[in-house]
């Protein structure tokens, strides 16, 4: 079966955020008042598995070896069947 | 003596390096394309600073899983001598080999000047020919160097004395104002917790000739190439 996956790579609560701190100031600057802008990096892999969970398994895989760094990263997982 | 410096794509400081190493200090060094797997024959490694693979994905991140890293982490679970300078240092941190990441600088801009640090031990093969709080001028060119631990990983980097230079004043104070990337505790350097490996943004190749403005950066070379010829 053939799978996508959407992954997305967010810096940890706490952690520091200078581009977003930076959109943050620079909406200010057009008028928007926000509470927050944080950054994230998203990955759209297209991959082969047996099913969805083989589809999880591997992507989970992914982000834990190269894809994120844990020490600073959360990563989450959004799996479709892809035609 | 043969010392290593590992040359990925994008590796932008590994010419200097051999300098230093081959011209100035007269040891036998030598580049080595990532491509190569075994290592052995080196009593040492340099990982230089650069951009290898363009800091895609995070800096360092795809150098830490060449194979050629395998053969990095043979040579320092035998002991011997790993330094890895500002794309190094994250190369290192991106593979295991040293705690915690390096994250952008807290202000988001390349910083390029002449920085203060002050070396925090001198029992490692790098800081050995050092005095135990002298206050030294090297380098900075980076702008993921902001060093980030958990707070284990960080209590266990201070226990352990694990910290080899600080940002610092001239006068050797721990400043907010000497910190130029956001670093916990003004960290610009640790070393493993058997000691023999060495990762630090600063670039001490490049203050290593007195036409450079600074001879500080030398003696961590220096240091190296004495641990190896002792061992």
């Amino acid at each position: 079966m053939q799978y996508q996956a959407d992954v997305t790579i967010e810096l940890k609560s706490g952690m520091l955020d200078p581009e977003g701190t930076t959109i943050k100031r620079a909406l200010e600057h057009l008028g928007y008042e926000t509470e927050n802008v944080k950054t994230a990096k998203k990955y759209t892999i297209d991959l082969q598995a047996e099913n969805i969970h083989a589809a999880r398994e591997n992507v989970e895989e992914m982000c834990q070896k190269l894809i994120a760094n844990p020490i600073i990263h959360n990563y989450f997982i959004s799996l479709r069947e892809f035609q | 003596m043969s010392i290593g410096i590992v040359q990925f794509g994008g590796s932008n400081c590994d010419l200097d390096v051999l300098h230093v190493l081959k011209d100035v200090l007269g040891v036998d060094a030598e580049l080595v394309w990532y491509k190569e797997e075994n290592l052995k024959r080196f009593d040492g490694i340099v990982i230089p600073g650069g951009f290898s693979y363009g800091d895609y994905l995070r800096a360092g991140a795809i150098a830490a899983r060449t194979p050629i890293m395998n053969s990095v982490k043979e040579l320092a679970e035998a002991g011997k001598p790993v330094i890895g300078i500002c794309n190094g240092f994250q190369v290192l941190t991106e593979s295991g080999l040293l705690e915690g990441a390096l994250t952008t600088n807290n202000y988001p801009k390349f910083r390029c000047e002449p920085a203060f640090l002050r070396v925090e031990i001198t029992d490692t093969p790098f800081t050995s020919k050092f005095r135990k709080g002298e206050v030294v001028s090297i380098p900075i060119a980076h702008m993921e160097g902001n060093f980030y631990a958990d707070e284990s990983a960080l209590s266990g980097l201070e226990d352990n004395d694990q910290v080899a230079f600080r940002y610092v004043d001239k006068n050797g104070k721990v400043t907010d104002e000497a910190n130029p990337n956001g670093s916990q505790e003004n960290i610009a350097g640790i070393v493993s917790i058997k000691r023999n490996v060495l990762g630090m943004m600063p670039h001490p190749e490049r203050a290593s000739e007195e036409i450079l403005g600074s001879k500080d950066g030398i003696r961590i070379f220096e240091s190296m190439v004495e641990f190896i010829s002792d061992h």
